[in-house]
Formats: structure tokens, sequence, C-alpha cells
């Protein structure tokens, strides 16, 4: 098994559309990376160069120890899963998974082997003899993935493998995906857009836009302290609610008026200044009563079932709140928020990011 | 819910079909009528008397030694052409398929040739071939061939073969281009991470997936070299030297109209009528089937 190592890597299409700009990455062995993005962030592209798929137009990708820039996607040693599975639709369920295998002159009773192997983990054994089009969408998922593991190779590649999928079998089959990927310890790599699947999947989450990396951490560190605006509103749901403010002074900024105290503030910033002021719907406490507090007009509620989403807005500016359900009246018109100081994100409005201690 | 349309009466829709019946009738169920009733009549030349004769005119058919020539004929003439045409046809679309500067363009030349009327196209590969006028038939003598397709049935039929392939590549070109074009990308890389070389993606994932294809183009290209060839023939070699290059089709018209046997030449029609029939009959029980992989 082995590491992945990108650097600089780009990618430009005829036309001098720059796709991937200079992406630097380090993915340790056996780890599971997720690289998620809004579509056309270069998040595919970026992958599908792994994979050998597409010509690198600069830099450098590095399988363990061995540049692969010029080398086939056949002699990579990786497996990729696709969307659309991309399963060989004329040959049955264990040629499929026997295919590769078979291409790398694999002794008959070692393929058997594996691919009985295989289709025992993910439990299609009783569908070998089957052709992909008698197979629903989660067993075809399945086989596809099955036609990964067979080969055992140093790097699993998924490309938005479950967006085919209908909601509940997509939890299902995640979970399932990272029981595999624990079980096997293999490194891979998985792009999604979608940050449900980011945050639980990846042991290392990649957010990406515009064909840059905009961060890279765990999903809590990425959760707890997004380095840019985009990475604040991308990864949570509902999104992170972004207030315009002003500096008062150290750890403390105003929103519309009202004083609200900040614990991770940068120092020396001019107080007077314009700054963006971002609050989590769950982080802010709805009714709740504290030394910062802010005051809210409610347009309309949510049910979610177990939490309340109240839509209105702070200081002019766009808000959502979660509360647990009961907590508040439905029909709850002026609301005040208790902030805690811990829990506000300070932004550049110029560059957007993240205005944190150093 | 209801979706189709009420028209309330016979008159509008006994008229939309109309043409479309008209045409089919005077054209084909006419003539085919008139075909198989001629079969069983024995005319003379200037089709002023006839008589009834039943099968008469198909036993003397199958006693003609002629007639299993002209079989045999066009068994070679039909396998040669579907394959050239199949395979040259195959071997082009793969290569449109690949992005290539210029693709589009090769794409619109390939397609050209189908344009041509076959008689023109059989007189044009008869110059170029003409043992004494031929551009190309000087190179050919030159390395050593007394090319000579007036004379020589083996040197005629190959240019039947060569002006009859050539039309008929533009036509099996677009179809696998199609085919080739509706499998998925991703299927192919698939196969080239799973260790498979282009040559070998080719046999074992893309020809299998374009069989449905390959194998509606193998029959109506044998319905095309039994039938559409006709002006080809006629302009090239006129089914000669000595009868050798007349297909079955090609002796309907020698025998009626140049020999005036219309009855045999009937017969004959109902025969090609029949193989006909069945060679759609398979085709549409086969590719339904086959359609899905």
């Amino acid at each position: 098994m082995a590491g992945v190592t990108l650097d600089t890597v780009r990618k430009i299409y005829a036309g001098n559309v720059e796709a991937v700009k200079g992406v630097s990455l380090g993915i340790e062995d056996g780890s599971f990376c997720v690289l998620v993005g809004p579509s056309g962030c270069g998040k595919s592209t970026l992958l599908r160069m792994i994979a050998g798929l597409e010509t690198i137009s600069g830099g450098e990708v590095k399988i363990g120890d061995r540049v692969v820039n010029q080398v086939e996607p056949a002699d990579r040693d990786i497996a990729m899963v696709f969307q659309n599975y991309a399963l060989y639709p004329h040959m049955s369920v264990y040629d499929n998974m026997a295919y590769g295998l078979r291409n790398r002159g694999t002794p008959k009773d070692e393929i058997d082997k594996r691919v009985k192997e295989a289709a025992r983990i993910l439990a299609i054994e009783s569908f070998l003899a089957r052709k992909p089009r008698q197979l629903s969408g989660g067993q075809r998922q399945r086989v596809a993935m099955g036609r990964a593991i067979v080969r055992k190779p140093q790097v699993f590649l998924f490309d938005e493998p479950l967006s085919n999928l209908d909601a509940k079998l997509r939890v299902q089959m995640r979970v399932e995906i990272k029981r595999l990927q624990r079980a096997l310890g293999v490194t891979s790599i998985y792009v999604t857009h979608d940050q449900v699947e980011a945050m639980t999947l990846s042991d290392k989450l990649v957010v990406m836009s515009g064909g840059q990396i905009e961060q890279v951490g765990t999903p809590s560190e990425v959760y707890r302290r997004p380095e840019t605006r985009f990475v604040a509103t991308f990864i949570g749901s509902p999104p992170m609610n972004i207030l315009p403010g002003t500096v008062e002074g150290p750890g403390r900024v105003s929103v519309g008026g009202q004083s609200i105290a900040v614990t991770d503030m940068r120092d020396g910033l001019t107080p007077g200044s314009a700054i963006e002021v971002g609050l989590r719907p769950e982080d802010v406490q709805a009714g709740g009563t504290g030394a910062s507090s802010l005051s809210m007009d409610v347009d309309f509620v949510e049910e979610l079932g177990a939490t309340q989403l109240f839509h209105g807005k702070v200081a002019g500016a766009e808000f959502i709140v979660q509360a647990s359900t009961g907590q508040l009246p439905a029909d709850t018109r002026q609301l005040t928020l208790a902030v805690d100081p811990g829990n506000v994100h300070l932004f550049d409005p110029q560059t957007t990011k993240r205005l944190g201690r150093v | 819910m209801e979706k189709r349309a009420h028209i309330s009466g016979w008159t509008l829709p006994l008229l939309l079909i109309l043409p479309q019946m008209a045409i089919t009738v005077i054209f084909f169920y006419w003539p085919a009528s008139q075909a198989i009733w001629q079969s069983f009549l024995r005319e003379d030349a200037f089709g002023l008397a006839s008589e009834f004769v039943g099968f008469e005119n198909y036993v003397s058919l199958f006693e003609q030694p002629e007639y299993y020539r002209a079989m045999v004929t066009t068994a070679i003439f039909s396998s040669l052409v579907a394959f050239f045409s199949l395979a040259c046809a195959l071997l082009l679309a793969t290569q449109a398929d690949k992005n290539i500067r210029g693709g589009q363009a090769f794409k619109t030349f390939l397609i050209w040739p189908y344009a041509v009327a076959p008689a023109i196209a059989g007189v044009l590969w008869l110059f170029m071939f003409h043992p004494t006028l031929g551009t190309l038939s000087k190179p050919i003598k030159a390395i050593g061939i007394d090319w000579n397709p007036m004379l020589n049935a083996n040197h005629a039929m190959t240019l039947l073969v060569l002006s009859a392939t050539w039309k008929q590549i533009s036509y099996n070109f677009l179809f696998f281009l199609a085919g080739l074009q509706a499998i998925p990308k991703s299927v192919i890389e698939a196969a080239a991470i799973d260790g498979a070389g282009p040559l070998r993606r080719f046999w074992t994932v893309i020809f299998p997936l374009l069989s449905p294809t390959t194998f509606f183009l193998l029959v109506v290209n044998i319905v095309y070299v039994f039938f559409d060839t006709f002006g080809i023939i006629d302009a090239v070699t006129g089914g000669g030297p000595a009868g050798q290059t007349t297909t079955l089709v090609y002796k309907v018209y020698a025998d009626g109209r140049l020999g005036g046997d219309l009855g045999g030449s009937a017969a004959q029609s109902v025969i090609l009528m029949i193989i006909v029939i069945a060679l759609t009959a398979i085709q549409f029980r086969y590719v339904e089937r086959k359609v899905q992989y």
C-alpha cells in the first residue's frame, strides 16, 4: 500500500482554461481522503489525473515513491469506482470482477478465490452469474466496488459513487464504504459534492473551490475552524450565517449596533473597520440570555421534527437559527440570540480569509 | 390521463393513410403479386400469348446449372462485400471516434460516397480500372499482373467487390460511429484501469458492445449486395465475362429483359422475395433479442 502525494498539480484545458490551479496535497498511506466542493471546482479532474485518465499539465503526482505522470492507468496500481458504475454490460458479475485480474494474467484458481472472497465481503455471492442489467442500483454499486477490491490495488479512487442512488441506499452504502475501507486499510480518495458524505467518510477533508484547495483538515477541524468564508458556508447544514459587522476593539465586534465578544480574533485590527461575522445556526442559543446577544426578526419557521429552523433577519442580513422543537412557540416573531464568544468566526470582507488568532 | 386524440368518423384517418397505402400497394404489392402470377405462366417474348404452366418455371430454373452458379456468385460476392465494407467502416469509425483535428471534415467526406448513384459509382471504377484506359490499371500491369476485368472473371469480381464495398462503407461507417458514441466513456476508462490495452479493450469490450449494430449491418449489407448492386454490375461487367459475375438479381434482369423469359425471370424474383422476407424475419428476431446484452 502507498500514500499519494500531489505537488503543484495543474490541469490546463485547450483554450487556456485552468481547471486545477497548482494543487499540493499529501495523502497518508491507509487514510481516507475526501475531496469536496461545488460542481466545476476541479475535484473530479484532480481525481482523474491521479487515475491517469487525464494528462497532467504541470506538477507531479506520486503514488508511494513513484512519480506516475507518464504511467498508464493500468500500471498505476489503482482501482476506480465510477459514478455510473461503468460495469461491462455484456459480462456477468463474475466476469466483471475477474476482468482486471485476467488482463494481468492472474492464475485461474487465484482469480476464483479472490472474486468469491470479494463477493462474500460485499454480499453479492448470489448474483455472480447475472448480468449488470439484472441488478438494482445498489447491487451494481457493490459489483463496482467488488471489481475494485479484487485487484488489491494501492489506492482506491471513488468518483461520486453514491450520487446515482436514492437517499436511503446512499446512507447505507456510505457506511459500508467506510467499514470496507477500515477493514482493508487501502488509501482511498473520494470525490463528492455532498458535504454529509464528506464529513462522515473522511479522515482528511479537502475542500476545493475554483480549482484550488480552500482548506485541508480533519472534518471537525474544518467544521470548527473554517479558514475561509467559502469553507464556512459550504460545510455545515444549514450553512453558517454571515453578518456584516465592525471591529470595536480587541475581542469585541459590533453587529448592527449590538456588541458581541469574540474569543478567536486576530490582534491589531483597526477599530471601526468592516468585518464579517459568522455564526452557525446550531451555535447560537435562541431565546437565551448572556453577555453577548443579538436580536432577530423572525419571518417563518421550518419544522424538521427534532429541531425547528427560524428564518429571519439580524442587522438586516438573512439569518437562520436552529432550536429544539418545543423550546419556543412556532409563532415567535422576535428572538433574542445568546452568542457564545467561542463560537464566533470572523472573516476579512476583502480576502474572505479567517481573521482568527495566528 | 387520456392523451390520444379522438377523431370521429372514418374519412380523415383513411385520407391520412391513403398516400402511404397507395404507394405500398402500387409499388410493392401489385408488382409482387404480378410476379407471383407470372411465375406460373409461360409467355412469348412479345407478351402476346401466355399459358398457365404451374411450377414448371421453377422446375426448369433448378435444372439450370447457370442458376446454381449465380447462387454461388451471389454468395461469394455478398460475403466479400459485407466483410470488407464492415471491416473498413469499423476501422474508420474507431479512428473517427477519437478526438482528432479536423474530425468533422473527415466524417463528412466519409459519408459522401453514399450519395453517389450505383451506376455512376460502377462507371467510375470501371474507368479507373479499364484495361487500356484506366489510370490504376497501368501500375497494376507494371507489377506484372495481366489485368483485364473484361476477360478475367476473378478480375471482374475484384472490381465489383471494390466498387460495391466503396459505396457501402459510408452507410456502415455512420452506424458504427453512432454505436461507438453510445458506449459510455467510463466503461472504456474502467477497462483501461483494469489493465486492458487498446487492442484488448477493443476486442473484449467495444466489439461485443457493438454486436447489435454489427448484426444489424450484416443483414442490411447482405440485402444491399443482393439487390442494390444491380446498377454497379450492369455498369461494370454486365454480368460477364461469360456470365461469371451474374448474381441472382442480375439474372432476373438478364433472363427477363434481355432473354425474354418472363416466366422464368418472375420465378427467380419470387425466390429472391422469399430470401428477403427470411432475412428480415431473422433480423427482427435476433436484433430484438441481442440489443440488450
